[in-house]
């Protein structure tokens, strides 16, 4: 009886355990199924070259780079934001602040992730778009810069977070070597604690990244959708996840257009799977 | 204070107490550190050397709630006092660490890094001292082909002597060493005492140990220190013959420790 109880709850544990892992599995396998009949009527470069993204014109076309460039030029933007951003947080909070705010600020900067994208949007709509609209003078607000600015905030407490434990990682034997050579904090800093703690501050940049890319809601708000090939960042971009959100709904199931829709998504997911990737070997090796 | 005083005492401890939070680890250390001396600090754990060798390049600032009292000099000026450029103290009184502790960089970088850091911006030079200071501490020979190697690749023994380059890079006045042979290997231990003695010529030493031969070895004084206090002082060679204490006696005997 007890070893029948045992049987099971193992059973029971392996199957949840293994559920996520078949979950993913079986999303990828219907990506693929449902994307690859795409191909048979589009070549796959007119599809990744492709200047214009019409797929409600005749003749319906289906170029994909406008939307590749879209989340490529929001990607970068909010990356140069919150890259040196977070990272300086990070130090702040590992190095210099008293260590009586550290958990208080550490814990704040965490529930910034708490606030709902949608959320993020919708203050970026009201707020900042009119700001960039009147700064820049431009006849709207709602362009890269504006998603860019809104989406570091989103990447940020992912950056500071995994920024700080790996600066805080970093062996104590390493800051006083540096200061008993005659070098001042920020000197340790910078050329000492920087470079031990890289692979970790990568990783925290990677996974920064992978929330950008796979944002959709605040960028579909405030990049203001358009899907033409964009050249600063002053003008609107459609981003991959902002395209299958807006337009899923509308297109007609079996038709081209709700194909293309699947093949972005496998570009998609193969984008934020490297990235993960990447960020999961550079974390497995700090904790080496 | 004569003046001739003055000239052979390089470091001097005052009346010194030391608090960790309430923890009174140091109790009125008065201690001289005599110039081109190897000084050896020994005692049993918790006895307070690490703690007191520490004060000598202001590391433990780094502890929070620690308190000092008490004066610890340098040539004569206190190194304690508000003005005091604690950059420039650590620049002067180098240290080597129980624990080698390269940093993850090579092993050219590692030597040059606190020239860098104390300004000096000229590549040949830094490259002229880099290769100085390595020859210094008999590491030249074994890693003369590979400098821009990572410094982790080295052997234990190999990473305290680039340590001990380090230091000397920055051409400090007093180097001190906590206890350097902690975690090496007696012929990697045997390198390390023969580097010390060999660098009393230009430097002023301190050794914590908790090996009282290496103390026997190397050292010129020995203080012996106990429970937070200083016991006895003195030449190296009296101290282990003929101790003045009892305490002392018990302990370089093996009665504990």
């Amino acid at each position: 009886m007890k070893k029948l109880k045992e049987f099971i709850i193992e059973k029971a544990i392996f199957l949840s355990g293994s559920l996520s892992i078949i979950f993913v599995v079986l999303i990828f396998v219907f990506l693929v199924k449902e994307g690859v009949l795409f191909f048979k009527y589009v070549p796959p470069k007119d599809f990744l070259m492709g200047n214009n993204w019409y797929p409600l014109s005749t003749p319906e076309q289906f170029g994909m780079l406008p939307l590749i460039l879209g989340s490529l030029l929001v990607t970068i933007g909010s990356m140069l934001i919150s890259i040196p951003l977070g990272v300086a947080c990070a130090f702040y909070i590992a190095e210099v602040v008293n260590p009586k705010f550290k958990d208080i600020l550490k814990t704040g900067v965490e529930l910034l992730a708490a606030i709902p994208s949608v959320v993020i949007g919708f203050v970026g709509m009201i707020t900042l778009v009119p700001w960039v609209k009147s700064i820049f003078n431009l006849p709207t607000g709602l362009t890269a810069l504006s998603g860019s600015i809104m989406l570091a905030f989103m990447a940020m407490p992912t950056i500071v977070s995994i920024a700080e434990d790996a600066i805080t990682a970093v062996p104590r034997r390493y800051k006083e070597a540096a200061l008993a050579l005659g070098a001042t904090h920020w000197q340790a800093m910078y050329k000492v604690i920087i470079v031990a703690a890289a692979p970790g501050i990568f990783a925290a940049v990677m996974l920064g990244v992978g929330r950008v890319i796979g944002e959709t809601m605040a960028v579909m708000m405030i990049t203001g959708n358009a899907a033409v090939i964009p050249h600063t960042f002053l003008e609107p971009v459609r981003t991959l996840t902002a395209t299958i959100a807006a337009e899923m709904g509308e297109s007609i199931r079996g038709s081209n257009h709700y194909y293309a829709l699947f093949v972005v998504g496998i570009i998609l997911f193969i984008i934020t799977f490297i990235i993960n990737f990447v960020a999961d070997v550079f974390l497995h090796r700090i904790k080496k | 204070m004569d003046t001739d005083t003055i000239k052979i005492v390089r470091m001097l401890a005052e009346n010194v107490d030391f608090f960790y939070g309430s923890t009174h680890a140091l109790k009125n250390i008065n201690l001289n550190i005599f110039k081109n001396k190897v000084t050896a600090i020994i005692g049993p754990s918790g006895c307070g050397k690490s703690t007191f060798i520490r004060l000598l390049n202001r590391m433990n600032d780094l502890i929070p709630r620690s308190r000092l009292a008490g004066n610890i000099m340098l040539d004569g000026e206190n190194i304690n006092e508000p003005n005091t450029d604690v950059v420039d103290i650590r620049r002067r009184v180098g240290m080597v660490f129980q624990k080698p502790n390269p940093f993850p960089k090579s092993i050219f970088q590692n030597v040059s890094y606190g020239m860098e850091v104390n300004g000096i911006r000229d590549k040949n030079v830094i490259t002229e001292k880099v290769i100085e200071s390595l020859k210094k501490a008999a590491l030249w020979n074994e890693v003369m082909n590979r400098l821009d190697e990572s410094a982790l690749c080295l052997s234990g023994g190999q990473q305290q002597r680039l340590c001990i380059a380090r230091c000397l890079a920055v051409e400090p006045e007093v180097l001190l060493f906590d206890e350097p042979c902690a975690s090496l290997d007696p012929v990697s231990t045997k390198k390390i005492e023969e580097l010390i003695l060999g660098l009393k010529k230009e430097y002023t030493i301190v050794i914590v140990t908790h090996n009282m031969q290496q103390a026997g070895r190397v050292s010129d004084y020995t203080a012996f220190m106990y429970l937070g206090e200083l016991i006895e002082f003195g030449h190296t060679e009296k101290l282990f013959t003929v101790p003045k204490d009892k305490r002392t006696e018990d302990y370089i005997t093996g009665k504990f420790g």
